[in-house]
């Protein structure tokens, strides 16, 4: 009995141990050539200086569950912003402290340190969230609590929210664009929409649908895939009986299915020649997750591709890598998140003070900043004038750029190509006009 | 209804379908929907029987419920990726995948064993304590592979060392309240591997601190040769994916493999031995200990197999494992636990029938008008799962014990 | 059923001096409840971490259902993975109900908002009895308590018991998870019914109001769960829940037949862990088919297992415990807390496979006799030290493993 009772022993000591205190050892391992990015925020607040020193900004994203495989790179490169601004002395004299906190993939819970983030640490802003699930949750506590959400990544619109910054694309700076050039490019092709099941990919068909009705091409099926499943064979089959000689397939899946998506479309004899896939949700990183050999000759459509050349992304991809390893790429959400931290810096910068939210916001409005996609101005609709892209997987993993807009697209929040929305337009310079207004 | 018809009960749907299609066989779109059908059912149930075969022998022989049998698959994948990594540039490159199927069934069951050693063997005869344990595992793998670096393994390695060195010493002098000073000690420990790491952290910088893999998803390329499909002549524009044809044929090696290791060899004797009557095994003269280290091995290294498989089709990430886990417990227990044929019978039905459900379900007239009738849109992807799942525990009702039960009076785990 | 009701009141059958007991737990109870409301509350919001008043709430919440499984697992002996299920049905029933709240000053019902992204125009069916209070509330209890009567009915008439139950409970979560997640149109999918944004009497439903009323709310109805689950495990009944635990074929060779109240107490477990669900989905501001997660139900089985299964104090305890590291851990070391909830299941299975009550209701009450210096207390010193009888125990043990 006794003996037994060692083992048991040393199962409960040998992981607490290994599951605590070392993990502890990596938690606060400060990584000297960058900095304190790759520590948790909190774990730094030990060393931090006293509270007067620094603002605090919270980072919500997920870093455990489904959602950490993309949500981790956008943390990296918050946090590469953030060591940029403080090398260049910080703001107002005061440096940028980051407090981290796991949205855990879970809805309710980036809710949770949404609040904790807020009420507890007393953060200047926050930079956060990835799905539109997630955005939604976290949205009654910034309203509710007149606070500040900058979110980095593209989305189906239909929402301007006087306490959130939309850095990445609205619909009209990306899907409809993108379906314009393909008409364009694969005149008499039709269209198959595929996407996960849930509410990006949904809206963003609505409006495919709409656009293709309105200019004469056809969308011969849709179908959604759970987000999360592995299996495709069953979309493959619907899209090869609904396009047997070829067409075009507008891919709003996110995640892991896109994986065996691609994979599938592989083994079925469906070529990139044959059956052009536009998508709107993968970029470098997730080029390199499916392997290049099964993406060759597909298209993206995004704002920015790690070979847009201008001195702002060399500049930009030089200290990504620096940073992270040689390795690792840069993607369009990267680079949103990457704009967003360096706008509410020079917002705050501009009104002279960070924790007066409203002075923040007015200064942003307007305010430009040289981006590694190009010069992108905050509109007081709260959403960037981007620059819009189209990208042709080539070899090595990038994206060559096959289209680019000459100027940087204004944002339009409300989709005029939705019936409930058409005609609407957002403003908060202008008190009278506001989130939704009927613009003449 | 006879039991026999009772037991039917959950393949009428896909025979229902297949009559559809019957009728109209002139077509030939219908034909080579049909070929089509087949083959995808067959390759998405072998895909199924792959990933359960592992479990079938862990659950079903060993009654050890395994919620980390999806990262150990998920362990297979990430030893996939590194095999690819380690191979690309050489000559050996195209046949990476026979190096990365051998290097993930080695690396899993040594992770088997270890599981075994250590955690499992406290818990025989307590299935549902093996499920919260195992679950316990799953998470910490999953995150292992997210956070794992030099400097975690150096840090790991350093306690754990410190520790067992420290407790060992402990153990000989006789002392009051050795439990308390043993956390002293995990605590102690933990500090100085913490200062090693960060101390290494500062001096090597990125080299240590770098993630092996992180969060990001991680990319298995199959080999030229696997690439493509077989067009078949006779029907038009279907093409078997080669992929899916090599992991079919995979299936049926492993599952050859498994029964000839259970039915012809020695410890496979050993092992039905035990699992049927372990104290009489003991009295035999069975080592019953090795025999159970070495079940769980080797059912732990059929799921490096199926990872290092389905790495081919889908993703390689922290999530892989979770995708598979619900559904390889369902394969084992419709086909009737501890059974080899009922697990082949019910992943090839189960795979059957999603396949047929997910393709076909939205186009069926009569499923278009029930839907419309309740206003729920039975046709969607999603309600091949919620079709199927339903139809397994309807089917449950009947068969309780699965599609080929276990004989005799302790049927109960 | 005949058993049942030949059970004479529990009251009038026990002794004088457990009578006084039960006046002394009761009182203590009323004593913590109102300590909860008060003191903890103030205590919280003094020390500047009053959004901890709010994970409070919720946890407590979390509490009642994990009083379900204490039930069902810790008395009974049914391990249900798919407590999900019930949880998430007690909060979409309340979730819908608020959807269609109108507008501040409104009257009549309102559309919920995503409806209308979906081109929706007419209520479905499924939405239309939660236009009504009344029906709500009575329906996040009872449509969980008659699905899990349904599923536990077949379930049990089968006699399928142990493992594949649990295998069989996880399996219908499945079902229900990828409907809600799959029926967009429906129920808004992934991304669940929010319910903050409300007005509810006047008041927004994530307001200070509102949510000071639902926590008050919450700690009344724990303590109401808790004295229904004491109530139900203390006398002939409770007897019998254990009974069937240790030993269903004796049960039901004794005369009972063990269905009836294994449904019967699967149904009220579910009952638990829907208006748990309701008071949770309130106090987070959003119900999602997260809560129909594997991982999630499997999780609130852990919080009884800390605490102690078969102890009702444990099961609320484990809770709170689990729920209140969880959090910490996840913001002290964002990347990494998911090791020591992986350590902790490990932990609690091996070491403490009573959990912490019934590690101090054993070894704890020992251990701090030791630490002032007592000896060692045996029942029977002699037969404790005697070889043979730790032989033969070590053989029982074997036996027992033996499965």
């Amino acid at each position: 009995m006794n003996n037994k009772f060692g083992r048991r022993e040393f199962l409960l000591f040998g992981s607490t141990m290994a599951g605590s205190l070392l993990l502890k050892s990596c938690a606060t391992a400060p990584t000297p050539t960058t900095g304190a990015s790759t520590a948790p925020g909190s774990s730094s607040t030990a060393s931090a200086p006293a509270a007067g020193d620094v603002i605090k900004v919270g980072i919500l994203h997920s870093l455990t569950g489904t959602m950490a495989i993309s949500e981790k790179s956008v943390v990296d490169a918050e946090n590469l912003a953030i060591d940029e601004i403080n090398a260049a002395g910080g703001v107002l004299g005061k440096k940028i402290q980051a407090i981290t906190e796991d949205g855990q993939s879970d809805w309710p819970t980036f809710a949770e340190k949404a609040k904790k983030l807020i009420d507890q640490d007393k953060v200047a802003t926050v930079f956060g969230c990835w799905t539109s699930a997630s955005r939604k949750a976290v949205l009654p506590v910034f309203e509710s609590k007149k606070h500040l959400l900058w979110y980095p990544v593209q989305y189906e619109g239909q929402e301007c929210s006087n306490n959130v910054f939309y850095t990445g694309a609205a619909p009209n700076q990306q899907i409809e664009p993108s379906v314009d050039w393909l008409m364009e490019k694969y005149k008499d092709k039709e269209f198959f929409l595929v996407g996960s099941d849930y509410v990006f990919p949904r809206t963003a068909n609505l409006i495919i649908k709409a656009q293709l009705a309105a200019k004469g091409g056809k969308s011969v099926g849709e179908d959604y895939i759970p987000l999360g499943v592995n299996e495709v064979k069953p979309v493959i089959a619907k899209i090869k009986a609904a396009l047997p000689n070829g067409g075009v397939i507008y891919n709003t899946l996110n995640g892991d299915t896109n994986v065996a998506f691609f994979k599938e479309m592989q083994a079925s004899g469906m070529g990139a020649d044959k059956y052009p896939v536009m998508s709107v949700s993968i970029a470098e990183e997730e080029v390199q997750a499916i392997g290049v050999e099964y993406l060759k000759g597909h298209f993206a459509a995004w704002n920015y591709f790690q070979t847009v050349e201008n001195p702002a992304s060399k500049k930009f991809v030089a200290a990504f890598k620096a940073k992270y390893g040689e390795k690792r790429v840069v993607n369009d959400p990267m680079e949103a998140a990457y704009i967003m931290v360096h706008m509410w810096a020079n917002a705050v910068k501009k009104a002279g003070k960070a924790d007066d939210l409203d002075a923040v916001k007015k200064a942003a409005y307007g305010a430009t900043f040289d981006a590694p996609e190009g010069p992108v101005t905050m509109n007081a609709n709260h959403h960037l004038s981007k620059y819009v892209r189209i990208g042709e997987v080539v070899e090595g993993g990038l994206f060559k750029v096959v289209y680019e807009t000459k100027e940087a697209v204004k944002p339009l929040p409300w989709n005029q190509f939705v019936a409930e929305t058409k005609g609407f337009a957002c403003d908060y310079s202008d008190p009278a006009k506001g989130g939704k207004f009927k613009a003449a | 209804m006879s039991p026999l018809f009772k037991g039917a009960r959950g393949i009428e749907f896909p025979i229902a379908s297949i009559l559809i299609c019957f009728n109209s066989l002139e077509d030939p779109a219908v034909w080579s929907a049909l070929v089509d059908g087949l083959f995808s059912g067959v390759s998405i149930g072998s895909v199924l029987l792959l990933s359960a075969l592992g479990l079938a022998i862990v659950f079903g022989l060993m009654g050890v419920i395994n919620m980390a049998h999806g990262e150990l698959m998920m362990l297979g994948a990430y030893t996939t990726v590194l095999v690819q990594g380690s191979l690309k540039g050489t000559p050996l490159f195209e046949g990476y995948i026979f190096v990365a199927l051998i290097a993930a069934f080695v690396v899993t069951a040594l992770f088997g064993l270890f599981l075994e050693r250590t955690v499992i063997r406290y818990l025989y005869g307590r299935p549902l304590e093996t499920l919260l344990a195992t679950w316990g595992v799953s998470l910490m793998l999953q995150q292992f592979v997210r956070s794992v670096s030099w400097q975690f393994v150096i840090g790991t390695t350093i306690a754990v060392a410190l520790f067992l060195v420290a407790s060992l010493g402990l153990n000989r002098i006789p002392f009051k309240f050795r439990n308390l000073s043993k956390a002293g000690i995990g605590l102690v420990a933990g500090t100085i591997a913490l200062q090693v790491s960060n101390a290494l952290g500062t001096m090597y910088g990125l080299a240590m601190t770098k993630p092996w893999f992180g969060a990001q998803n991680q990319d298995v390329t199959a080999p030229q040769w696997l690439r493509g499909g077989l067009k078949l002549g006779f029907v038009d524009n279907v093409q078997f994916s080669y992929v899916r044809i090599f992991i079919v044929f995979l299936t049926v090696i492993c599952l050859a493999a498994v029964y000839f290791f259970l039915n012809r060899t020695q410890w496979g004797l050993r092992i039905r031995a035990v699992t049927q009557n372990r104290s009489m095994s003991s009295c035999l003269g069975i080592p019953t200990d090795r025999v159970d280290a070495l079940t769980f091995a080797v059912g732990s290294g059929l799921a490096g197999i199926a990872g290092c498989a389905v790495s081919l089709l889908g993703s390689v990430g922290p999530n892989t494992g979770q995708n598979y886990i619900i559904d390889t417990f369902m394969v084992v227990v419709v086909g009737g636990v501890g059974n080899l044929v009922g697990s082949v019978v019910a992943a090839l039905v189960i795979g059957m029938s999603s396949y047929l459900y997910g393709t076909f379900a939205g186009q069926i007239g009569f499923i278009q008008d029930l839907s419309k009738t309740i206003g729920i849109d039975l046709g969607a992807q999603t309600m091949a799962k919620v079709v199927v799942f339903a139809l397994i525990v309807v089917f449950l009702q009947f068969k309780p014990g699965g599609l080929f039960p276990q004989k005799g009076r302790t049927v109960d785990a | 059923m005949q058993t049942l009701a030949k059970k004479p009141p529990v009251n009038s059958t026990l002794p004088k001096r457990s009578r006084s007991r039960l006046l002394i737990e009761t009182a203590i109870v009323i004593a913590i409840a109102i300590a909860m409301m008060t003191i903890v509350p103030g205590v919280l919001n003094a020390i500047g971490q009053s959004f901890r008043v709010g994970l409070l709430g919720r946890f407590m919440a979390l509490a009642i259902a994990a009083l379900g499984i204490d039930l069902i697992w810790g008395y009974t002996g049914i391990l249900s993975l798919g407590h999900g299920l019930f949880f998430a049905l007690g909060g979409y029933s309340l979730a819908m109900f608020l959807q269609l709240q109108p507008a501040l000053g409104g009257t009549g019902i309102q559309m919920p908002d995503f409806f209308v992204l979906y081109g929706v125009t007419s209520l479905p069916w499924l939405w239309q009895p939660f236009e009504s209070l009344p029906f709500t509330m009575i329906a996040i209890v009872l449509i969980p308590t008659i699905v899990a009567a349904v599923l536990g009915y077949l379930v049990f008439r089968n006699r399928i018991r142990g493992v594949y139950f649990s295998i069989l409970t996880q399996a219908a979560l499945i079902v229900f998870f990828n409907f809600f997640n799959g029926q967009q149109k429906l129920i808004n999918g992934t991304n669940g019914l929010k319910t903050d944004t409300t007005y509810l009497f006047g008041q927004v439903m994530s307001g200070p109001v509102m949510q000071a009323n639902f926590y008050y709310l919450t700690i009344v109805l724990l303590a109401l769960a808790y004295a229904l689950c004491r109530w139900l495990t203390s006398g002939k009944f409770g007897q019998l829940l254990v009974a069937i635990r240790d030993d269903e074929p004796r049960v039901r060779f004794t005369g009972y037949d063990p269905t009836v109240f294994k449904v019967l107490v699967f149904a009220v477990s579910a009952g638990l862990a829907g208006i748990a669900g309701a008071l949770y989905t309130v106090q987070s501001g959003i119900i999602t088919p997260k809560a129909m997660d594997i991982a999630f139900s499997i999780e609130m089985v852990i919080w009884v297992a800390v605490g102690g299964r078969g102890t009702l104090v444990g099961a609320v305890l484990g809770t709170l415990i689990v729920n209140f590291a969880r959090s910490l851990l996840s913001e002290q070391y964002p990347a990494f807390w998911l090791f020591f909830q992986g350590a902790l299941f490990l932990a609690v299975v091996t070491v403490l496979p009573d959990g912490f009550v019934g590690w101090f209701k054993t070894s704890g009450v020992e251990l701090l006799r030791q630490l002032s210096g007592k000896s060692k207390v045996s029942t029977y010193p002699s037969l404790a030290n005697n070889p043979d009888v730790t032989y033969e125990q070590q053989a029982i043990d074997d036996r027992k493993s033996d499965g």
